[in-house]
């Protein structure tokens, strides 16, 4: 196991399960990231590891506090914990919950912004409240990227649309699509330089 | 961050420098922003001059969110688990460090009560902040917590109805005083302290994920320190003792509930 140079921090709550495994069928197998999911569920839900397992060939686990983050792994935040990253571990807090939910996709994606500033790629899907859209601003403004469903697909599209509503520069895609589109994103992100996403030249700005 | 630590640390000896960066820094900022400041440089300016603002972000810093039987399972493999091994020694002494207000030690006492332990028990309860400890003192917990408690206690493995233990009172369920006799409330600083006994079993649940790695090993050396051989190490049930310095020192009891035995 290699540690993760790329994070991809996925935001969902209603309807997540179907949503996280549909994306995840489409993750590129040889994707050099890691993919850390923060799910709004029950607090005695734990079979959504066992579950999403079965659409990935990826190894999918619940997270431990201070575990490595790891290339080709799925993290699952554990339900009534927060998620948080630190250096390239994971951590959890028993804080109370954030805006009604524990784990918060907020907290997740801003502790991610912080670690791996412009290496993350933050991903909204549904869900029925407003969760992640915060996070979201916040991965964009340290110069990571931000992937939202298409609210027209979702089967809650009050998450997504709260995420797009900020105004955040995102790419909006159907659930089957942003596999591929992680793909895209992270192989044309040369490791430690941020790449420029309009080269030079390309685009005549005079 | 780390000038607002170092500050706070030589200014008051509250040593928070090793705690884990990323809860800190939304706790830091929540304090920030109830205090109507705008940046760190103005929240140490204020920590510095006034000793209130301080205990204001002390409780912050050290309330954890915490419920009576939390992970009922973690409770009812206890019973199965540890209590048989308890049962071999004529006195028994049990840490429970990081206690916060109290919830799991009340817990822990109720469930040793039940298996006829409790008389031969001592609980040493501690937490860096004296402001939970007298909390936890007056054995009072909110009554609209109850019925989550109750349904946590009979989930691991409660026999009895769970409000014999306490009475509803104006300001809240108190719970029965006797539960306390055994119990002693100290302060104690994992950071700094050390170890001031030897215990059959150590409960620190939640309260290591806040450390750093560094912090954590330390405290992994404090708790071996503190063990009898064979005596019984529990932490939380997504914390791992895998990435500390002491993983080969101990045998697994039960991998879920994260009960580890000392073995080494």
């Amino acid at each position: 196991m290699s540690a993760a140079d790329h994070l991809v921090v996925v935001g969902c709550s209603w309807g997540g399960l179907d949503a996280l495994s549909r994306l995840l069928a489409h993750v590129p197998q040889d994707l050099p990231a890691a993919i850390v999911v923060a799910q709004h569920r029950m607090h005695d839900a734990s079979y959504l590891a066992e579950l999403l397992a079965r659409h990935t060939d990826w190894p999918v686990c619940e997270a431990e506090d201070k575990e490595p983050i790891s290339v080709g792994h799925v993290h699952l935040a554990p339900p009534g914990y927060h998620l948080l990253i630190d250096g390239h571990r994971l951590a959890l807090s028993t804080e109370g919950p954030v805006r009604h939910s524990r784990p918060s996709i907020d907290v997740l994606f801003e502790s991610a912004a912080e670690a791996f500033t412009h290496r993350v790629v933050g991903v909204v899907l549904t869900g029925a409240n407003s969760d992640g859209a915060r996070g979201l601003v916040r991965i964009v403004r340290r110069g990571g990227r931000a992937v939202v469903q298409d609210p027209a697909t979702a089967a809650r599209r009050d998450m997504p649309e709260a995420a797009l509503a900020t105004g955040v520069d995102a790419t909006v895609a159907p659930l089957e699509e942003i596999g591929p589109l992680l793909g895209q994103m992270i192989t044309s992100h040369p490791q430690g330089e941020r790449s420029s996403s309009h080269p030079q030249g390309e685009r005549s700005s005079t | 961050m780390d000038l607002l630590l170092e500050a706070v640390y030589r200014h008051y000896g509250f040593d928070f420098r090793q705690y884990a960066r990323p809860s800190l820094r939304r706790r830091l900022t929540r304090r920030l922003s109830l205090e109507g400041l705008q940046t760190l440089s103005g929240l140490q300016e204020r920590l510095l001059h006034e000793p209130e603002c301080m205990e204001r972000l002390l409780l912050d810093l050290s309330i954890n969110v915490t419920a009576m039987f939390r992970d009922p399972s973690f409770f009812r493999v206890f019973r199965t688990k540890v209590v048989p091994l308890l049962r071999t020694y004529p006195f028994i002494r049990i840490w429970n460090a990081g206690c916060s207000t109290g919830e799991e030690t009340y817990s822990l006492a109720i469930l040793l009560r039940e298996e006829g332990l409790y008389d031969r028990t001592r609980i040493y309860a501690t937490d860096i902040n004296e402001a939970v400890l007298v909390q936890a003192r007056q054995a009072l917990f909110p009554l609209e917590k109850m019925k989550e408690y109750t349904e946590n206690y009979l989930a691991s493995g409660g026999s009895r109805a769970f409000s014999e233990y306490y009475v509803a009172a104006y300001e809240g369920a108190q719970f029965d005083r006797s539960l306390g006799d055994n119990i002693v409330f100290a302060r104690h600083n994992l950071a700094t302290d050390r170890s001031f006994n030897e215990f059959q079993v150590v409960v620190c649940r939640n309260v290591m994920i806040y450390f750093d790695m560094s912090l954590q090993n330390r405290v992994h050396d404090l708790f071996y320190e503190s063990l009898q051989r064979l005596g019984v190490l529990a932490l939380g049930p997504k914390e791992s003792i895998a990435f500390t310095s002491h993983a080969d020192h101990y045998d697994v009891l039960d991998p879920q509930n994260k009960l580890f035995r000392k073995a080494r």
